[in-house]
């Protein structure tokens, strides 16, 4: 006789979250994360689907199907191994993977309800680990060989993590005095908080990998220099050159590129001043200026420091944004105003040189432009001033140049990313880059996937060489 | 174990206090233990500190290493909260973080005659360039300000690597009174380039002296920095109608193309924050 099969629930356990009014007082984390038995109630939604279509839309291949039927038998020590197998920093990936884009694209739950929440999944299990004290598996034996890792982020942090478990010996250098990358410098605590990435570097370095922090590549050493003493080496310095909008009144005070903001609140813990030293001024009026997870991550950290009224100015509209719909629909709960197709022309300073207000176009949508968005345009005469006292411009960031302008040899594109194959080698023999600085900007996972092949890729080297 | 990886571990360790000096109140002389960067070092080029874990990134000019010992000097002045606390610290103490080189190095080509201009703490560094155009054998004409002849420093240091020096303060307790002679100095000595360190106002000053001698002049800014590394921006500059990175691009620039307005304009951009932040270090008598 065959067991009745259980109903399936087509819902997806909702996650428990700080309630808005309270949060934007804080921050802490917004998503609480969920209880045994939310975790087990959202597994049981899995179909153990035998294709997996969600593993393929992984960049880095988790085997889903199988830490979430663990999970669902409650042995989540195994489960995060599982994960692990495939993801250095799932506790991470967990929190900040684009998941509706990724695995959860194509999930057979999807297509007659909610998508499983292989996200909240994945951060469940790495959170229990890490509650409990993380395990580090017997250390391989040492194959003499050593690499030498420019950048903490997570392109770097793989490949350390990696190349260490294979025996070799790794050295970091990052230029900040943390690891972590965007991670840590970037995406705020109240999304991210920062003892997680701090309890994943302590795991890498405790894998054996050498972090040497306030290391800036290219001034202290170049490449070249790390050559004469490593076997290889691996860049991944990301794209941290914040892009300004080139418009009259940019230099105001008052006006911020987005990285100096979320640099000053996060890695510098400006929302604790004057406690910690690092100041940031914050005013009552506050426009951002676009539309992705660094305008989203600006806009809600200004909410947090006391704006009364944030606005975010993009050019397009809600369908173009390049961010989480998640996120979005978070800051809209903390009372974030979105203005669409506007774009600001100059900023207007009062005497004393702080910006005071923004002279606004509106914009329609156009044809299609090379990534596929359709392309704003101004529409002339709709001008009009918007009262601010703070801006954030969150236009975009490109690669870091440092390396490039002191690295000879190096291929790099006209947008200043340098050049490799599908595995990450750039044309300097013994030199692999991956993650941002290749891509330009792009996520978390496909960084970490990136590291994950050029790891791959330099041990074949180190093993191949004399 | 292989030293070179031992070296490197040793060097991740905390920077020592080898050397502290008053050279006038509030005003100190300071040797960090630093020997990667020692070794690295050129003069215009800078270091970012950190004291302790809430701290703020200090930027400060290198000005003088030493390979052999390991060392870097900077000399620092007191005018708020962090270079207050920097100052309260002891030789054989240790700071947490400090990150350089940075920044481009200084252009020290023969260029014949050259008059470095150095105005209050910034004589230090200046000093350190001075000396590197010394030795690569150009005639060097010193220029050193303070605000009163009690606030002179390096006049020794510098005495010893010009081959004439000029003394000036303020208020004219010492030397000449303002920068105004300079004037006269230009016209009777030809002058091939102008090194100028020093408030954003003497930097200014000289650079419109020199535009109409057409002499070349270098002037090295120091805007608010954070990470000193090209990806926050705080430190942009408008040099020739162009948005510039001091850390990257800089801080050498040329004076006759500086927006020296803005600049002043944006040192001031925390002033009330700086100010409550000293304020309630004075609350607790100093004591962080
Ligand atoms: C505010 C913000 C929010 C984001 N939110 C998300 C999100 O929710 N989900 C998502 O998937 N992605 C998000 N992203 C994108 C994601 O963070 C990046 O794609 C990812 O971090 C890239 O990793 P990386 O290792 O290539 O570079 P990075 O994370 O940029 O790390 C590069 C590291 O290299 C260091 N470095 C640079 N130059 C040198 C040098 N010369 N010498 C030594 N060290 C150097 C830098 O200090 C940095 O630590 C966000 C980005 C930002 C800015
Ligand atoms: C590249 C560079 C090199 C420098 N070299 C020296 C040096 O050799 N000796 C020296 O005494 N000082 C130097 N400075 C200035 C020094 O960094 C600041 O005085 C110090 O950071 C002020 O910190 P505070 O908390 O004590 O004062 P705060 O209370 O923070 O500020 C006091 C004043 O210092 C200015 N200031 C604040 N923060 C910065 C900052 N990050 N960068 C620049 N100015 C700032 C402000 O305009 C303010 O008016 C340098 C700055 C830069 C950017
Ligand atoms: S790493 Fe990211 S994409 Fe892969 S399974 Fe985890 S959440 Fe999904
Ligand atoms: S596609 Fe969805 S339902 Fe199927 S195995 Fe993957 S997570 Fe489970
Ligand atoms: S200090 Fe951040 S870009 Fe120069």
């Amino acid at each position: 006789m065959s067991k009745p099969k259980p109903e399936i629930k087509k819902e997806v356990v909702p996650m428990p979250k700080q309630d808005p009014e309270e949060r934007t007082r804080n921050f802490n984390e917004v998503a609480q994360g969920y209880t045994v038995e939310q975790v087990v109630a959202e597994a049981e939604r899995c179909l153990q689907c035998v294709k997996a279509p969600c593993v393929q839309g992984c960049p880095v291949e988790v085997d889903i199907p199988a830490f979430i039927q663990l999970i669902k038998e409650k042995r989540f020590a195994e489960a995060i191994r599982k994960v692990k197998e495939k993801n250095s920093l799932p506790a991470i990936c967990g929190r900040v993977c684009p998941q509706e884009e990724q695995c959860q694209a194509s999930c057979t739950m999807g297509k007659i309800g909610d998508p499983v929440s292989i996200g909240r999944l994945e951060r469940f299990v790495s959170d229990w680990e890490r509650e409990r004290g993380l395990q580090i598996t017997e250390k391989p034996d040492t194959t003499g060989k050593r690499v030498a890792i420019v950048g903490a982020g997570p392109a770097g942090l793989t490949v350390a993590a990696n190349l260490a478990k294979l025996g070799h010996g790794v050295m970091v250098f990052e230029a900040l005095h943390k690891p972590g990358g965007v991670l840590i410098y970037g995406i705020p605590e109240f999304r991210l908080p920062k003892k997680i990435v701090e309890a994943e570097a302590e795991y890498i370095k405790k894998l054996g990998v050498t972090m040497k922090m306030n290391a800036l590549i290219g001034r202290l050493y170049t490449i070249g220099e790390l050559l004469d003493r490593f076997d290889a080496a691996f860049i991944g310095t990301g794209a941290g050159l914040p892009r300004f909008m080139r418009i009259p009144g940019e230099n105001l005070c008052g006006v911020y590129s987005a990285n100096e903001f979320l640099i000053r609140v996060n890695l510098m813990k400006a929302y604790d001043f004057p406690r910690c030293d690092t100041p940031i001024f914050v005013g009552e009026k506050v426009a951002v200026i676009g539309g992705g997870n660094t305008a989203m991550d600006s806009t809600r950290c200004a909410l947090r420091l006391g704006a009364k009224e944030v606005k975010i100015v993009y050019r397009r509209s809600r369908a173009e944004m390049p961010t989480r719909a998640e996120e979005v629909e978070n800051a809209e709960e903390e009372g974030v105003v979105l203005e669409f197709l506007t774009n600001p022309r100059r900023f207007i300073g009062n005497e004393r040189g702080w910006v005071k207000a923004m002279e606004c176009i509106r914009m329609r949508l156009g044809e299609p432009d090379a990534s596929g968005r359709r392309r704003p345009v101004p529409i002339e005469g709709s001008e009009f001033t918007m009262d601010v006292d703070t801006v954030i411009i969150a236009i975009g960031r490109t690669p870091n140049p440092i390396i490039q302008q002191t690295t000879k040899g190096l291929q790099v594109t006209k947008w200043g990313t340098i050049v490799t194959d599908e595995n990450g080698k750039t044309s300097i023999q013994g030199v692999y880059a991956g993650g941002d600085i290749v891509t330009g900007q792009a996520t978390v996972i496909s960084a970490m996937g990136a590291g994950k092949k050029a790891a791959k890729a330099i041990h074949e080297y180190l093993m191949s060489k004399k | 174990m292989d030293q070179i990886l031992q070296g490197l571990r040793e060097a991740t360790n905390l920077h020592e206090i080898v050397t502290k000096r008053e050279l006038v109140p509030q005003i100190n002389l300071f040797e960090f233990s630093a020997k990667e960067t020692a070794a690295k070092t050129k003069p215009g080029q800078f270091v970012i500190l950190r004291i302790d874990e809430n701290g703020e990134r200090i930027p400060l000019t290198i000005a003088g290493a030493n390979v052999e010992k390991g060392t870097i000097t900077v000399v620092c002045h007191e005018v708020g909260k962090s270079t207050k606390q920097l100052g309260t610290l002891k030789k054989g103490d240790y700071i947490l973080d400090l990150l350089g080189p940075l920044g481009k190095p200084a252009e020290i080509e023969k260029f014949g005659t050259v008059l470095c201009v150095g105005g209050g703490v910034m004589t230090a560094p200046l000093h350190f360039q001075a000396k590197a155009f010394h030795e690569a054998a150009h005639k060097v004409i010193g220029v050193i300000g303070a605000r009163t002849e009690s606030h002179l420093i390096f006049e020794d240091e510098m005495r010893n690597v010009c081959d004439e020096l000029y003394v000036a303060t303020d208020d004219g307790t010492k030397g000449y009174k303002g920068l105004d002679f300079l004037k006269e100095l230009l016209k009777k000595t030809k002058t091939d380039r102008v090194i100028v360190m020093g408030p954003v106002v003497t930097m200014k000053v000289v650079s419109e002296l020199t535009r109409s001698h057409g002499i070349p002049t270098i002037v090295n800014l120091i805007p608010i920095m954070v990470d000193g590394m090209g990806m926050c921006g705080a430190c942009r500059v408008t040099v020739g109608g162009k948005t510039l990175f001091a850390c990257v691009d800089g801080p050498d620039f040329d004076g006759h193309l500086v927006d020296f307005e803005e600049l002043m304009s944006r040192l001031k951009m925390f002033t009330p924050q700086e100010k409550l932040a000293f304020v309630l270090q004075e609350e607790r008598g100093g004591n962080l």
